[in-house]
């Protein structure tokens, strides 16, 4: 089953798709850009990956390798860092790098402490798309990736569906593609993971007890480039939804 | 069992559960890191804020007991000022920002000691039970001026630092501005304004408590890993944790 949380005529809903767009809990039925697409859960701790596809690892630096032997490369954003599907984010006036990232996101659905890899997958509610947009101008070597990069306001999409982990049987197979003004610039697939989802359970629960809600964003793969000020970008995982996102400028914001 | 709540001197207050922490505030832990600052990896001292976040498994209240994790054996005892946020702030002035602030809390950041902040070390930082908050939320005008308070830290009764937040570089005020350009800050959320180098540590079977001036007496209790009071799981640590950021209005 595939769900979303959606405001309409002054409250929010819950939603289903359906062939002429999402069905509201209550019956309605409308067109996608009838609704406002919130993240489609309530999101608890969002937990990040870095460099978790070897191929994107060598994008970045010709000089770095990351293996599985090496520790997974973690870090924590807030709650004012999320929007929903069909969203925008602001790109600063300042920046001369700003690219989107493609992501699998995990969403755990039972409250575990040490969790064995081999166990992790009954921790799996569902999955659902993120696209965890960098600012790379403001990158500094201290607890990088630093907040400024990674915890900008608005700038982690989410959705538009959480898809049970029921209808995803094998979540490390799955294609990712990233479109920007509808061309194909991102390509990867999960089956490409450094450390894959049982792997990164196990090691996050070693030292923190996860929760229902909590959301792991696994990586992505390589292919990412800067976008511009009204750049639409589409983030698609196969099965799992295709997630839609505009780049607007300083403008709107009075900046 | 006590009441898990945190007491808040008055409405309408309420701890959202997002808590971010400053790192390398106190130009002492800079110093101490000498040239390695300017040399890979850093390559050159922070510019922005550098921030990481204490999730919601890490929150418990004042008088807690704590599990320090077995492979490492200690915790720094990091104490920190924390602003709780009173009116949503982007982009707020320095002028203008402790008008944002609803009011101040102790609280106690542990962390398992590391002294390589190139990566954000989140196995080491948001270990559950790590940020102890308390004893109590006061209002923001009971603080006369919170860039001059002390806190005294004490590890088994014997005092070991005094943390003066005149030290830090980025005074409360400087820290809310530089944080809210690029991040909106919410009711409810809490800021720390940083920790002091020279946090001491503890090990397992020690109790340590902060205090302040109108601030309280914030304490708690480390015990082995697996050991948690009350025979508790240390599955369970996460919905003590939901209950310590429902704060009573």
């Amino acid at each position: 089953m595939k769900t979303a949380r959606v405001a309409y005529a002054g409250a929010l809903h819950d939603a289903q798709p359906h062939e002429r767009g999402l069905r509201l809990a209550d019956g309605r039925v409308l067109a996608e850009q009838d609704v406002v697409w919130l993240p489609p859960f309530e999101v608890g701790t969002i937990i990040a990956l870095g460099l978790n596809y070897a191929d994107h690892v060598k994008e970045l630096s010709k000089e770095l390798t990351v293996t599985a032997k090496d520790e997974p490369l973690v870090f924590f954003k807030g709650p004012g860092a999320l929007v929903g599907h069909r969203g925008m984010t602001r790109r600063p006036k300042d920046v001369s790098f700003m690219h989107y990232e493609c992501e699998l996101g995990v969403v755990i659905g039972r409250t575990g402490r040490r969790i064995a890899a081999a166990d992790a997958m009954a921790h799996v509610a569902g999955y659902t798309v993120c696209n965890d947009y960098a600012f790379r101008d403001y990158l500094e070597n201290w607890y990088r990736p630093n907040l400024r990069v990674k915890n900008r306001d608005c700038a982690t999409a989410v959705g538009p569906w959480f898809v049970d982990a029921a209808d995803v049987p094998d979540p490390h197979a799955l294609a990712l593609r990233t479109f920007v003004n509808g061309e194909l610039t991102q390509q990867g697939n999960t089956a490409n993971m450094v450390h894959d989802i049982g792997a990164l359970i196990e090691y996050l629960s070693d030292f923190m007890t996860l929760q229902p809600g909590d959301l792991i964003l696994t990586g992505t793969p390589d292919g990412v480039i800067d976008v511009k000020v009204g750049d639409e970008v589409v983030t698609e995982i196969e099965s799992i939804g295709r997630l839609v996102n505009t780049i607007v400028g300083d403008e709107a914001f009075g900046r | 069992m006590t009441d898990p709540s945190i007491l808040v001197d008055a409405a309408p207050w309420r701890l959202s559960g997002v808590v971010y922490g400053t790192l390398l505030n106190d130009p002492a832990t800079l110093a101490e890191l000498g040239d390695a600052v300017h040399a890979a990896p850093y390559k050159a001292p922070p510019r922005a804020p550098v921030l990481y976040l204490k999730p919601r498994n890490t929150l418990t209240q004042s008088g807690a007991a704590l599990e320090v994790p077995a492979d490492g054996g200690e915790f720094e005892i990091g104490a920190a000022l924390g602003m709780v946020i009173g009116r949503t702030a982007c982009r707020v002035s320095q002028a203008d920002a402790l008008a944002h602030v609803g009011g101040w809390m102790l609280v106690a950041d542990l962390c398992v000691p590391h002294r390589a902040f190139y990566r954000p070390s989140v196995r080491l930082r948001a270990r559950d039970g790590s940020c102890v908050l308390g004893p109590r939320v006061v209002p923001r005008d009971a603080i006369a001026d919170p860039d001059a308070l002390e806190l005294s830290v004490s590890v088994d009764d014997l005092a070991v630092q005094t943390v003066r937040t005149a030290t830090m570089t980025r005074s409360v005020a400087r820290l809310l501005q530089d944080v809210t350009e690029f991040m909106t800050l919410r009711p409810g959320d809490l800021l720390l304004l940083g920790l002091a180098a020279g946090a001491p540590r503890a090990r397992a079977g020690q109790r340590f408590a902060i205090e302040a001036p109108q601030l309280g007496r914030l304490t708690g209790e480390l015990v082995p890993e697996g050991f948690a009071a009350g025979g508790r799981q240390p599955a369970a640590a996460g919905e003590n944790a939901t209950q310590a950021a429902q704060v009573r209005a």
